[in-house]
């Protein structure tokens, strides 16, 4: 679907602030208020704007015991579907964060959290790697997360500047 | 001391009218300053990188005068394809420390004791200054507000007189963000042409536009024997503290600047120029994303300000909006310290910026989203109080 620039505007604006108020986006992009909730209804409505979520750094919540893996899965790709029926039955567990189907040495980058490195060991003997069609999985752990989806999480973002300048 | 050692030049120089307001707010907590003329942003990562990989290294020595001739090949290359004006990297073009520099030297290339260069206000508090450091005469002119600030050809033709050597010309200014589109500066053109004046075109802000395609002054019909172009990476590259800016010029011009720029100065800092080598290969979609965010912040400041009473019209570029205060009664002198005091927010008086910017505040929109957020709140307050 083509975006208007207008509307390719508040997408951009909502994915980096998805608590912005309304009105002050609507200046932002020099619109009225009515027509600037309208649009973004109707973006939502045709799921380009999928979900409002946050950004947590779990490395400072203490005693959280979760952890990520991402996991390079090579499979067998079936007539007909692709790699599409593949990728739907992985993505269905609810420990799978996200899937993507990838250029190079292998098909698909599983994430999958899980509270422990038990956990997710079961998840991938058991689960994962006992489908047809995967051939096979490399899995590699997230040990601390600096930057997440744009974010640096340990940033010191003060300003520098003097108050008052020419 | 028994003689006054301080000589009469020095003496006659007034104090920055912007100077108290920083004495004034440095002092205070909870600040939100819209007071900054430079952006928020840091300089792109790419080109920090850029400059510790020139130290490590070793490029610690001098350049040559006019800057690394790598650096005036990329200048040359970046001004023919951004801006579509042609000038030679070996001859006409100087790497200066900082615009600024660039001014100066310009301005002792040129003028002869009482020669008079016309400075459109509101301006950049240091273009008189500096015509009255080179012993010119800084004749002034006012652009008004009921013309967006922009100046009329037919109010240069008032001052101009036979000691006129120069026009000093600022698009997109600062402080009232105007920018001139190619018939305006067609008309200045011609007034230059008809009086046979220089223009020094400060064009630091060219890379800042938001709505109109941006048109340098040398690209106006015959206007590139006449124009001494004044550039650099402060403002669009982020690189305020660099102190890196260029100035272009035809080769008479320049080869006489040069003289000046290698007794005064010597040559840029060599380390910011490899940063800016880098800012100008791989700077640009950094420029592209801060002029993205900076035209989000412009509507959303101008139209907040215009919400809350305060008239102001939308800026074609820089980073800052101008808006009236008049309809409050106060001085813009008044309004901006009571602001600062009653509500903590920084913004600067337009009247340091000349007569004609009396009646109205400067106000920075180079800082986050939050701040503009959190300084309309307070300016609302501040309004409806002494309303």
């Amino acid at each position: 679907m083509k975006l208007t620039e207008k509307e390719l505007e508040i997408v951009e604006i909502l994915e980096k602030d998805a608590r912005i108020h309304t009105d002050d986006l609507a200046k932002m992009v020099q619109l009225s208020l009515p027509v600037t909730k309208e649009i973004i209804k109707k973006l939502e409505e045709q799921k380009i704007i999928v979900k409002y979520t946050s950004v947590i750094d779990w490395g400072k919540v203490e005693d959280h015991s979760g952890l990520t893996a991402m996991i390079d899965v090579k499979v067998t790709p079936q007539r007909g579907v692709g790699f599409d029926e593949i990728a739907e039955r992985i993505y269905r567990y609810k420990e799978v964060k996200s899937v993507y189907l990838m250029s190079g040495a292998y098909d698909l980058s599983v994430e999958i959290e899980g509270k422990s490195m038990n956990e997710v060991a079961h998840f991938v003997s058991q689960k994962l790697s006992t489908l047809d069609s995967v051939i096979s999985t490399t899995t590699h752990f997230i040990l601390k997360k600096y930057k997440h989806d744009g974010t640096i999480f340990e940033s010191d973002d003060d300003d520098k500047r003097i108050v008052v300048s020419p | 001391m028994k003689k006054n050692y301080l000589s009469k030049k020095a003496q006659a120089l007034k104090p920055s009218g912007i100077r108290r307001f920083f004495d004034l707010a440095a002092g205070m907590k909870g600040v939100v300053s819209l007071g900054v003329g430079e952006p928020d942003f840091v300089t792109p990562w790419t080109v920090r990188e850029a400059a510790i990989l020139s130290i490590e290294q070793g490029y610690t020595s001098y350049s040559a005068n006019a800057g690394l001739l790598e650096l005036r090949k990329e200048i040359a290359s970046y001004m023919q394809k951004q801006f579509n004006v042609a000038y030679s990297p070996s001859t006409e073009i100087i790497v200066t420390v900082g615009a600024s520099q660039a001014i100066d030297i310009a301005m002792r290339t040129i003028l002869d004791p009482g020669d008079e260069v016309i400075i459109i206000e509101p301006c950049f508090v240091s273009y008189s200054p500096m015509v009255e450091m080179a012993d010119g005469v800084p004749v002034h002119v006012q652009a008004l507000k009921e013309n967006d600030f922009k100046i009329l050809p037919s109010q240069l033709e008032e001052v101009i007189t036979e000691k006129t050597k120069a026009i000093m010309l600022c698009s997109p200014n600062n402080p009232t963000g105007s920018m001139l589109n190619k018939k305006e500066l067609e008309d200045i053109a011609e007034i230059a042409d008809k009086y046979d004046l220089l223009v020094i075109a400060d064009e630091i802000y060219a890379e800042l536009v938001y709505d109109e395609e941006y048109t340098s002054l040398a690209l106006i019909n015959g206007m590139r024997e006449r124009t001494i172009l004044i550039s650099g990476f402060s403002k669009g590259f982020a690189m305020t503290g660099w102190r890196l800016g260029f100035v272009c010029a035809p080769e008479e011009i320049t080869q006489a600047m040069l003289k000046i720029h290698q007794y005064a100065i010597m040559c840029a800092p060599t380390m910011a120029q490899f940063a800016a080598i880098e800012a100008l290969k791989n700077g640009r979609s950094d420029v592209e994303e801060m002029v993205k965010s900076y035209r989000r912040r412009r509507n959303y400041i101008v139209q907040s300000f215009n919400d809350m009473g305060l008239t102001c019209h939308l800026p074609g570029g820089a980073f800052y909006a101008f808006p009236s205060i008049e309809s409050t009664g106060l001085s813009s002198e008044e309004f901006a310290e009571r602001l600062l005091l009653e509500e903590s927010v920084a913004v600067v008086p337009g009247n340091v910026f000349g007569a004609s910017g009396e009646g109205h505040i400067r106000c920075s929109y180079a800082t986050s989203m939050e701040q503009l957020q959190e300084a309309v709140k307070r300016m609302k307050q501040f309004i409806e109080k002494i309303s």
